[in-house]
């Protein structure tokens, strides 16, 4: 490798130490590590209520936990997960990382915003582990009206004040990407030249400011409800229940694509950079991206099908969710056409593009059966569905989320993990999350519902499966947590472009100095540029 | 970009990451705009509530509508267009380097905005007194609108209650610009500050402008 820069003297590690250098920092390199510090802890707190719910289902009688206590594991499970981690995770760790380096920026346009953003966050979480001290919720992480207004005696007022406060924050770093985007690039960076992750992010951060405030305001109204006693949602005055529904959809269905086109992002990144080839039809995923974005916030009744929804709007939802396939495909179908031909790698972050292309494919296709209205009907509400939104959540977020972890590691910390290690662990979660949730497809199609601590004897087989995938996946995502740390200390150093890979951000040292850059680079290479790309020589 | 800015790129409010104050300007700008749009989806919500509710219970809504003292509303309606006014008019005096009458706008806007709240208030104190506010205490003089007017009175009070709480956070805001002002922060090269909290304030003024007629106005003819 040409690369022989090893860590330099001043980096944006070593640019102060104490406590206060940390958490009063505007550096959106350091910001980006206190979200993955706290992203971590809350999807390990989200893993473990998880492993509680796969042991109570691995006998079919509820033996292990009662089922208002089952309630509120599943209910905490989606919440943290949900909102403390898939939504933040990769804009706000890799995001921030990223974005101004990858626009040869020196920071975002508001770093002050961005350290609230970050406090936001965290208050936002306080209030939702009180909660969880306090007793926890059963409402389901939906918090469907007059259940969450009227009928539950959990903590359901201080969680939605956490997700409340939490929404601010992505909408705040949404706004953040939005202007930098837009405002911040170097010279000679044109929108078509910027790496697709920042589509991506373009993409999501529109989701984010135009979704998030509708969340915001509709659990403000479950909260005023139960505090005031208001009727909006509540039959007894003739309010309307399933106008809850409509509200928390059209943010929330959305938020779905705020949890995967990030990943898709990365998988654009990695895929590049793991084949030696520009992105196969650029402009097409780019615009993908926009149209995932826009056609989400149309499909939100899909929801609603057996939720009393007029014939004609369910039809109408049907077609529209059936034409999101089409941006979504476009991608894999891209992604595949790129690795023609390739000099394909089977490093880590590629085994992570790999991975997440197939089960992606799988949790896209499965949403095409439950965008049709007749197998919707007999699936709403079974594991089928849970098995169908986990492989996009946890076999496409957090497969995009830990891949862009292990490809951009070097650059983060200046070391390298340990490359057996993590082959291992990457095939370790594909295994175990196969495991889990293949065979939740086959309980939901053979009828056994969501959100039930008991089940008939003749679907422990398939439970046990599952559970047995379960433990296996968590091994896999401790491995990633001890070996990372390790090589924090014990790694070997990092240069500045260990991929040989093209794009700023392996331009700069790793890590990066706080300002990123000695000098504003001026791009005069297109993305991707294997051919001609000044990379390796730069950095030499 | 970053050099051949002379003056203009070292000045004091200039931050590091921006290369200079017409880029910072830029960027204030659009996030203000962006934020705004936020805004309009944030109360978005609300008004999908009330023109589904509306629709379904034109007649209690007209009933309830009834009950709203117009008076008020209307002096609130000219006192904040009048507050719009004078920040436009403050925007100006810091366009053209005139800090005395940047200084009188801006307290002109905030008295404004305290009227508002203050008439916001009495009205508020009117309708608890005559048990409007929904509830077990809930009380309305026609029986037979008296459940669907509970739904009218939550729209009341949690639109207008989250447009007086966005009030508030903007003389919190003009507070800020105000001591800007006064300690000679806001000069003709750079006024952003005052400009992106004008367009805050004149969000905060538009939102008002609709919830008026929605609360006040529509379909009171139909009704005594």
């Amino acid at each position: 490798m040409a690369s022989t820069v090893l860590t330099p003297p001043h980096h944006y590690l070593n640019d102060g130490y104490g406590v206060k250098s940390w958490l009063l920092t505007r550096d959106h390199k350091r910001i980006a590590l206190l979200y993955l510090a706290s992203v971590t802890l809350f999807f390990f707190i989200g893993g473990a209520f998880a492993v509680l719910m796969r042991l109570e289902l691995a006998t079919p009688v509820g033996d292990l936990v009662t089922d208002d206590t089952y309630n509120k594991l599943f209910t905490m499970h989606g919440v943290m997960m949900v909102f403390f981690f898939l939504i933040p995770a990769i804009p706000a760790v890799l995001g921030n990382f990223l974005v101004p380096i990858m626009i040869g920026a020196k920071d975002l346009a508001f770093p002050k915003l961005n350290l609230a953003s970050w406090y936001i966050y965290v208050v936002g979480g306080l209030f939702t582990l009180y909660a969880l001290v306090a007793g926890g919720v059963d409402t389901g992480w939906t918090f469907y009206a007059p259940f969450s207004t009227v009928s539950s005696t959990t903590q359901v007022i201080p969680t939605a004040v956490g997700i409340f406060i939490t929404g601010f924050s992505s909408i705040l770093t949404g706004l953040n990407f939005i202007v930098t985007i837009h405002r911040m690039r170097a010279p000679g960076m044109t929108w078509f030249r910027m790496p697709l992750f920042l589509w991506s992010t373009y993409a999501t951060s529109l989701i984010n400011v135009l979704g998030t405030p509708v969340i915001a305001i509709t659990v403000l109204l479950v909260g005023a409800e139960r505090l005031f006693h208001f009727g909006f949602f509540d039959p007894r005055v003739g309010g309307d229940p399933v106008l809850f529904q409509h509200l928390f959809w059209f943010y929330s269905h959305p938020a779905v694509y705020i949890m995967v086109l990030p990943a898709m992002g990365v998988i654009s990144e990695l895929v590049a950079a793991g084949c030696r080839k520009p992105v196969f039809g650029y402009p097409f995923v780019a615009f993908a991206s926009l149209a995932i974005a826009v056609l989400g916030f149309l499909v939100w009744g899909h929801h609603m099908f057996v939720a009393g929804e007029s014939v004609y709007s369910a039809l109408i939802f049907s077609i529209l969710s059936f034409l999101v396939a089409i941006p979504s495909a476009v991608k894999v179908f891209n992604w595949t056409a790129t690795m023609y031909r390739g000099s394909v790698s089977w490093q880590t972050p590629m085994l992570y593009a790999y991975g997440f292309i197939g089960l992606f494919t799988i949790g896209g296709l499965t949403g095409l059966f439950v965008a049709a209205l007749g197998v919707d009907v007999h699936v709403t509400d079974t594991y089928f569905v849970v098995a169908h939104f986990h492989y996009i959540m946890v076999g496409g977020t957090i497969m995009g989320y830990l891949g862009g972890l292990h490809y951009w590691w070097p650059k983060i910390s200046g070391r390298l993990y340990n490359e057996s290690l993590a082959k291992l662990s990457a095939g370790v979660i594909f295994i175990g999350f196969n495991l889990t949730f293949f065979p939740q497809f086959v309980l939901g199609y053979l009828g056994m519902p969501r959100r039930y601590h008991a089940y008939p004897p003749e679907f422990q087989v398939l439970n046990v499966l599952s559970s047995a995938g379960a433990s296996i996946l968590g091994v896999g995502y401790l491995l990633p947590m001890v070996y990372l740390m390790w090589s924090l200390r014990y790694g070997r150093l990092a240069s500045s472009n260990p991929w040989g890979a093209v794009g700023l951000e392996w331009t700069t040292t790793s890590p990066p100095p706080t300002e990123n850059f000695a000098e504003t680079p001026t791009v005069t290479w297109e993305a991707y540029d294997y051919q001609s790309s000044p990379a390796e020589g730069q950095v030499a | 970009m970053p050099d051949g800015h002379g003056a203009i790129a070292h000045h004091p409010a200039l931050a590091h990451q921006f290369d200079d104050l017409g880029q910072q300007k830029e960027a204030a700008t659009l996030g203000m705009w962006a934020f705004l749009i936020t805004e309009i989806l944030f109360f978005g919500g609300m008004f999908l509530l009330y023109s589904v509710y509306r629709s379904m219970y034109p007649a209690a809504f007209a009933a309830a509508s009834h009950e709203m003292i117009v008076w008020a509303g209307t002096l609130n309606t000219c006192v904040l267009i009048t507050s719009s006014l004078t920040m436009a008019l403050a925007v100006h005096a810091a366009q053209t380097d005139n800090r005395r009458l940047l200084v009188l706008f801006l307290v002109a806007t905030m008295a404004l905005g305290t009227v508002f709240l203050g008439v916001k208030a009495f009205e508020y104190y009117t309708e608890f007194s005559e048990h409007h506010l929904p509830g077990p205490g809930f009380h309305f003089g026609e029986e037979a609108y008296a459940k669907q007017a509970q739904i009218f009175f939550s729209l009341y009070f949690m639109m207008t209650g989250l447009h007086a709480l966005h009030m508030i956070i903007g003389l919190g805001v003009m507070t800020v610009m105000l001591w800007m002002s006064l300690r000679g922060r806001i000069t003709p090269e750079y006024y952003t500050p005052i400009e992106v909290s004008g367009l805050y304030w004149h969000f905060v003024d538009i939102v008002w402008i609709f919830l008026f007629p929605l609360l006040y106005l529509i379909g009171r003819h139909l009704h005594g």
